[in-house]
């Protein structure tokens, strides 16, 4: 017995000794990458034709599997539609002539908070990631947002919507969404014109999105003149809505506005038609605005939803001109078609909002003329640009530095058109919808 | 007043629900019942039923209880075969072996479900229409899912009291040295009980699915609230199971009225220490 657990022992340190050897190059390899650019100097000096090429690393987790799949996944489509396009184009050229590219270090976060911090810190201190941006979902980024400030890193947070983490102090963060306070004022305002005497439940999951987007809404709704007759959260796992809606009729709610994200906004959306909530007007947030909604059929008509872009109300160079503002990038048409080509979808504002992080990034590594952090961080506070997307333009007060101010959104609702196919429709602002709203949303 | 329309709006629709949630934690119970063993793959196995009714309903067109019958075979078979792999090597060893045994069963699931169907939720689109009951609406899929569970207990009630097998699960689960000596093949009557926990967990999921949407880590949920269900009823208890989902699925149905919806998880869990805390053989008695 004793002789088995020698030779046993014996094997188990030789084959250690044999995968540390062979991990050796592996735990080097770092270094060779930092001295890369002294061998991409040496053939400068011979030949000065030659530009130097630096690749910059962008760091970020997607939520490959977990609660947030859904729109991570067409978020990190976004960006890597960006990065592709972006190195296809030969890259960024400075003025010293480094032409700089681009590479991207990604893990699955597994939509966890835990394993957020994990991979962002691993990111940094081990990928030496030089940019990053946000998991998709305020809580994911509330995580990762930590890290980055903590270690000076810029991170561009997309689909992150809640406001606190600008309200802090932070000063490396920058918000491409329009803040989770201002998310359903569209809406508020389309329903002051349709409906003045709605009343009104607010019924949302209980996150930090869904919670800084209620924040704003309430006083809001309640400085219009609504009546909100019942206000209720709910767990995000949350699968039988049987008992809110049955409270949601009670309260003789005529409008309903909340909602969370995918997974709990697809399943009250199917639960409030099965169960004839007989309710005037649906907004929820999040899962409406996604395409693969639309599986949920008849169950969908008239459910509406704040959307950050939509491609059938994308923004123009000519309004740019109109705002004054300076014009950047490619066209909403343009960004569409490469993202079908790609994919064979249409783009969604998830989607958006990924290509829109790396479009912000190499903006402002134009406008630095540089990747330094320092150089790039204060030409994304001094940027006040128009895009597909709309406006972009950070907040640089200490008070909620990197909030963002220059975005604004629409209200779009799942009609049918005249095929009777699903189609989701910009119907507010007025002067950029396509449709008129459905109101109030035909009973089932 | 209006909490008192609105608590009779909720109730039905509760004990409804809770027949369901009975029939998941039946088969948690079962296997406790029988063999000892805390079942830690019964999640997993309730996300694979509720994939089964996609498949019959979106991809072969059936409708969804038609697939029932052959869901329970398959659920019977990967519960022998679970056994035959994880459990039957540690069924006499210390409780914490059996655990970490079916444990690895639920991450071999969770992992191959996450590759080959993602955790993206999905959604059967199945409707057995509604009607009107005073202020509530009842939803045919979870009426006819209670009339089934119904009769899922009412085929294990006879299994187990009127059958030659039945009877030698009972006396395994009762002795099982005794049921040995008397000539009882344990080894074959446990792996069947096993496989019939799992029957049961697939059954259950695959009428969940009718009603509510799921991925592959949905059965997680319905897994703790099975061992809610299985101390409120009695650790294996099967029949004692079923009312202690019908309790839960009140308990859901009623708290709401009163409170937000994110109490009923901890309404329900502190529930669950004050029974193993005052009555921990349950409210209808453990296993004798």
């Amino acid at each position: 017995m004793n002789r088995k657990l020698f030779v046993l022992l014996s094997a188990l340190v030789l084959a250690s000794l044999v995968l540390s050897a062979c991990g050796s190059p592996a735990t080097e390899a770092p270094m060779v990458e930092t001295e890369a650019p002294v061998m991409t100097e040496a053939p400068v000096a011979t030949e000065p034709s030659m530009p130097a090429e630096e690749t910059v690393v962008i760091g970020f987790t997607s939520s490959l599997t977990g609660s947030q799949e859904v729109s991570s996944k067409r978020q990190v489509a976004g960006f890597n539609l960006w990065m592709q396009q972006v190195n296809d184009a030969g890259g960024i050229k400075l003025s010293d002539g480094t032409v700089v590219k681009f590479a991207s270090q990604t893990y699955d976060d597994e939509s966890n908070k835990e394993r957020v911090q994990e991979l962002y810190t691993r990111l940094i201190t081990e990928d030496n990631a030089d940019f990053l941006i946000s998991p998709y979902s305020s809580g994911l980024t509330a995580a990762a947002s930590i890290v980055a400030e903590q270690n000076g890193k810029i991170m561009i947070t997309a689909g992150a919507a809640e406001d606190d983490a600008y309200k802090t102090g932070n000063t490396s963060l920058f918000q491409l969404y329009t803040p989770g306070s201002l998310y359903l004022i569209s809406t508020v305002d389309m329903l002051k014109t349709l409906d003045p005497e709605a009343k009104v439940a607010i019924v949302h999951e209980n996150d930090k999105f869904s919670t800084a987007v209620v924040e704003g809404l309430k006083p809001y709704l309640e400085s219009q003149g609504f009546e909100v007759v019942l206000e209720e959260g709910y767990a995000s796992d949350t699968t039988d809505f049987g008992p809110v809606i049955n409270k949601l009729v009670e309260s003789g709610a005529t409008v309903l506005l909340g909602g969370g994200h995918y997974p709990d906004g697809s399943t009250f959306t199917r639960q409030l038609f099965e169960r004839k909530a007989g309710l005037k007007f649906i907004s929820l947030l999040v899962a409406p605005a996604d395409s693969k909604f639309s599986e949920l059929g008849d169950a969908a008509v008239g459910v509406a939803t704040s959307s950050q872009w939509e491609l059938s109300a994308t923004h123009t160079q000519e309004e740019a001109a109109v705002l004054g503002k300076e014009w950047y990038g490619p066209s909403g048409a343009d960004f569409a078609a490469a993202y079908e080509a790609a994919t064979g979808e249409k783009p969604s504002y998830h989607v958006a909002g990924g290509y829109m992080a790396g479009l912000v990034l190499q903006k402002a590594i134009e406008a630095a003329d540089s990747i330094d952090p320092e150089k790039v961080r204060a030409a994304l506070e001094a940027m006040d640009i128009f895009t597909f997307w709309g406006g972009v333009k950070f907040d640089t007060t200490p008070e909620a530095h990197g909030l963002q101010v220059g975005h604004a959104m629409v209200v779009a609702q799942w009609q049918k058109n005249e095929a009777g196919e699903l189609v989701r429709q910009v119907v507010w602002p007025a002067d950029v919808a396509i449709v008129p709203p459905l109101y109030p949303i035909p009973a089932p | 007043m209006q909490q008192i329309g609105l608590l009779l709006a909720s109730l039905p629709d509760g004990i409804l629900l809770g027949f369901v949630y009975g029939l998941a934690a039946m088969g948690l119970t079962l296997i406790w019942g029988v063999m000892n063993v805390i079942n830690l793959s019964h999640g997993p196995i309730i996300a694979l039923g509720m994939f089964s009714t996609f498949f019959v309903f979106s991809r072969l067109g059936l409708n969804p209880y038609v697939g029932l019958i052959p869901v329970a075979i398959v659920g019977l078979l990967l519960g022998v075969l679970i056994y035959a792999v994880a459990v039957h090597r540690v069924i006499n060893a210390p409780h914490l072996s059996s655990l970490l045994a079916t444990f690895s069963v639920n991450m071999i699931i969770i992992g191959l479900g996450t590759a080959a169907l993602t955790t993206s939720p999905y959604n059967v689109d199945f409707s057995a229409g509604s009607f009107k009951l005073g202020s509530t609406t009842l939803l045919g899929t979870r009426l006819i899912a209670a009339l089934i569970t119904m009769l899922f207990t009412g085929a294990l009630y006879l299994f187990l009291y009127r059958t030659r097998p039945g009877k030698y699960i009972r006396a395994v689960a009762n002795n099982r040295a005794a049921a040995e000596l008397m000539g009882i093949p344990s080894t074959r009557i446990l792996a069947l009980s096993f496989g019939l926990g799992t029957m049961l967990a697939m059954v259950s999921g695959a009428l969940i699915a009718t009603f509510f949407p799921f991925s592959i880590l949905a059965g997680s949920g319905y897994e703790m609230k099975s061992f809610v269900i299985g101390v409120l009823g009695g650790l294996g208890n099967p029949i004692g199971a079923l009312f202690g989902g019908m309790i839960l699925g009140v308990l859901e149905g009623i708290i709401p009225a009163f409170l937000e919806t994110s109490w009923v998880p901890v309404i329900e869990f502190a529930l669950f220490v004050v029974i193993l805390l005052v009555r921990p053989t349950g409210l209808f008695g453990a296993k004798k």
